[in-house]
């Protein structure tokens, strides 16, 4: 049962990056959109993530419950040494997903009011996937510190250092790539399909660029980035696919009929980086500065709490699953028409 | 600021805002759904748009709620990662199953808002259906996860070790039930007294008057119903707590001696160095009766309970004599209601009937704050009763009072946005939704 419980932790992790980290995509392409288009992109993503958006952050909550329930340590270990950038996550979410709930049931919609609602979804698009990077690349970097003595070697450095800001950056990045994919398919006018495009391209040199200063960063903050990646396999193989579906990606980016297979492409691409990422350090969670480490296999919760976690999130997907399928289905596929809400 | 209190403040904070929007957010849809029925039966248009003008307020509320829940998500970790490391395992259970209907509560509601001209008419009323029962079950998980801190069970405490670990057991602890029921039904007329006073307002300033009437009907049957019903749920309630934690009981009466023929003390001030009760007015008896169901037997008071182990008795006795004052004076107004309904339907145009609803649209809130005050100042100084102290728990980080006045201005800033956006929509009425 321990694997069916890791197995719905890296998924939920997974889909919260491909699902939620988009919707968090689209807020960062809003941002670096000009201000002639930016009504354009608004309009063309609120079609996107209107009636799905509440449910694509339910992952998160579901990989914090995981945590907290099956690896109470590994959950509590971090919310002590990475107290600060969960804080500014949460905020970022708290403003955000308010933000965006306030501009569309403003029953007033003057300028004003749309502009502050705006600014603050924008910034705070930018600003929660850029810690959720922070965060997970700290749970990496190994400096975390139980034994440091100051507040900042503590609380500050633990998160505060190269490569975990630019593990923040490049998932910045990564979801902007995202979001330009999956709205390539939502635009009905050549123009914003044009547009789009562009955009993807950006972000896509954007990550790639900022993957390169990862394994930069990587190297002068000694992770072993590179040997972990290229000296294990699957991660090696996970690495080489992403690389190979990007090129097709490229290449058919442009061709109209290909709408459906540019967004699983662009999702296979991201999932495949997460994958190797997540096996080269498994059954590692979090690593500390002194190479010691918790690990999924060993810091879990006792027999009984494990098999009651598994079988509760085995049936609840059996509840969750279809409809989210259902609701996909009927906002995605069925209507290409405007969607309209009373 | 001491960071033990900041946590806590921080705690009681969040918690005291999540609670109002969660519960509005649980149950609206029902109203919602009740008046979506009567539109596909009636076909009457105002029904209609009374279930569309809710919505956009489910709408404002869940997405407030679910962000101010998942802020609470992690900062049981941030501020306490002493206390979830050892109960995440043990009382995991609600949250995980709370995660599913909260999932299945956000998948309905955005069928529910979209749906509108989409979906197949049953299809689409079944969604809301959806939204309202997923979300009360949201709310009785979470109880329940809260229940366990009172009532610890589904684990053996030995030498410092938490073993035998049965979650289903923790979940379905003695106090659930009576806990679940007192906040759900809390919650309805907390939020049908608030939304009924909504629409009396309007009702009064002669605006849009039957769209207003229609909606206040829905809102205080289910507003009066539930007060009404409250006292019963709230006796079961005391009974549980003298039995499970006396401690807590005692400091709600400020009952400090332990006797026979226990006294019931109403208001009054506590003095906990002379250990009495300065202008209370006593029923003597009274509390014998309500714990023991006769006259005589005897309550166990603070006396019987170590300083070190004992709640602020001063705060949680305010808090219960507010909880029980405003909860009275609800049922009043709910028999009042009933009375003209049945009996008296020329009150419903009275200036004073309008105004009793008016002046009592916080009621059920003031109520309930102070009831989350009583369970959870109550239960001090244990964050798990009898096994963890609060402060055992507390994170090792310091400086959380910057942390707590952070949290401050977020919960003030998003009230006040939230109650600007409700005055929004509710001055856009005439244009948006009763043309």
């Amino acid at each position: 049962m321990l694997y069916v419980v890791i197995l719905f932790l890296f998924a939920a992790i997974t889909l919260y990056f491909l699902l939620g980290g988009a919707d968090f995509g689209a807020g960062i392409i809003e941002l670096f959109t000009s201000n002639d288009n930016k009504h354009r992109t608004r309009k063309t993503s609120y079609q996107a993530i209107g009636p799905i958006w509440e449910a694509n952050h339910m992952w998160l909550i579901i990989t914090v419950v995981i945590l907290f329930v099956g690896f109470p340590t590994i959950y509590s270990e971090m919310c002590v040494y990475l107290h600060i950038p969960l804080l500014i996550m949460l905020l970022g979410i708290t403003a955000r997903g308010t933000a965006f709930a306030f501009r569309n049931y403003d029953a007033i919609k003057d300028e004003k009011t749309q502009g502050f609602y705006n600014h603050i979804f924008v910034y705070s698009s930018f600003v929660t996937p850029m810690f959720l990077g922070i965060i997970a690349g700290s749970a990496l970097s190994g400096q975390i510190d139980p034994s440091a003595k100051t507040f900042a070697g503590a609380y500050i450095f633990s998160w505060l250092n190269w490569f975990s800001v630019s593990v923040g950056l490049f998932t910045v990045a990564l979801c902007g790539f995202l979001a330009a994919i999956y709205l390539i398919g939502e635009c009905t006018e050549v123009y914003d399909i044009k547009r789009f495009i562009k955009k993807a391209k950006a972000m896509n040199i954007a990550a790639v660029v900022l993957g390169a200063l990862v394994f930069l960063a990587s190297h002068f903050e000694h992770v072993h980035l590179a040997d972990w990646i290229f000296g294990n396999l699957l991660s090696l193989a996970a690495v080489i696919a992403a690389t190979l579906s990007l090129v097709l990606l490229w290449f058919i980016i442009s061709d109209k009929k290909n709408k459906q297979w540019i967004r699983v492409l662009a999702a296979f691409q991201v999932s495949m980086i997460l994958i190797s990422v997540g096996h080269t350090r498994f059954p590692r969670f979090v690593i500390f500065k002194d190479g010691s480490s918790m690990s999924l296999l060993t810091d879990h919760a006792t027999g009984k709490s494990i098999d009651d976690l598994g079988i509760g999130l085995l049936v609840g997907s059996l509840f969750i699953l279809p409809a989210l399928g259902y609701l996909y289905y009927s906002f995605k596929k069925k209507g290409n028409e405007a969607i309209e809400e009373h | 600021m001491d960071d033990f209190i900041a946590a806590r403040s921080q705690m009681a904070l969040s918690l005291g805002f999540h609670i109002i929007y969660s519960c509005i957010g649980m149950v609206m849809p029902v109203f919602m759904a009740i008046s979506h029925y009567k539109w596909i039966k009636t076909k009457d248009p105002v029904y209609k748009n009374i279930t569309i003008a809710w919505s956009k307020g489910v709408a404002i509320f869940f997405a407030t709620g679910a962000v101010s829940g998942t802020m609470l998500s992690f900062e049981l970790g941030l501020l306490w990662p002493g206390f979830m490391k050892h109960a995440g395992p043990i009382f995991g259970m609600p949250f995980s199953l709370e995660g599913v209907a909260f999932f299945i509560e956000a998948i309905a509601l955005g069928f529910f808002l979209y749906g509108w001209n989409r979906l197949n008419t049953w299809f689409h009323w079944v969604t809301g259906i959806v939204v309202g029962i997923s979300g009360i079950a949201s709310g009785i998980l979470v109880v329940s996860a809260n229940s366990w801190m009172n009532s610890p069970s589904g684990f053996d405490f030995v030498n410092g070790k938490y073993l035998n670990i049965d979650p289903l057991k923790a979940m379905f602890n003695e106090a659930w039930f009576s806990e679940a029921l007192h906040m759900t039904i809390a919650a309805f007329s907390a939020t049908g007294f608030a939304v009924a006073g909504i629409h009396a307002l309007m009702i009064y300033r002669k605006r849009n008057v039957h769209f207003h009437s229609k909606a206040f009907k829905i809102a205080i049957i289910f507003g009066a119903a539930a007060a009404i019903l409250q006292p019963l749920s709230g006796d079961i309630s005391a009974k549980g707590a003298a039995k499970r934690q006396p401690a807590k009981l005692a400091a709600m009466e400020a009952y400090f001696h332990t006797q026979e023929y226990a006294p019931l003390v109403i208001g009054g001030i506590p003095d906990t160095a002379a250990k009495k009760v300065n202008y209370g007015i006593e029923i003597p008896g009274l509390l014998s009766f309500l714990v023991h169901d006769n006259f005589k037997q005897q309550v166990n008071g603070l006396d019987k309970i170590p300083v070190k182990n004992q709640p602020p008795i001063a705060v949680t006795h305010y808090a219960f004599q507010i909880m029980v004052g405003f909860g009275m004076l609800m049922m009043l107004i709910g028999v009042l209601y009933f009375i003209a309904l049945w009996k008296k339907k020329s009150w419903f145009d009275k200036g004073w009937f309008l105004k009793m609803f008016i002046w009592t649209t916080p009621a059920g809130f003031i109520a309930l704050e102070a009831g989350w005050t009583v369970t959870e100042v109550g239960r001090q100084p244990w964050i798990i009763q009898g096994v963890m102290r609060t402060s055992e728990a507390v994170t090792p980080m310091p400086g959380i009072q910057y942390s707590f006045y952070l949290f401050t201005f977020i919960y003030f800033t998003l009230s006040v946005f939230v109650i600007f956006l409700l005055k929004r929509q509710i001055q856009m009425v005439p244009e948006l939704y009763d043309r």
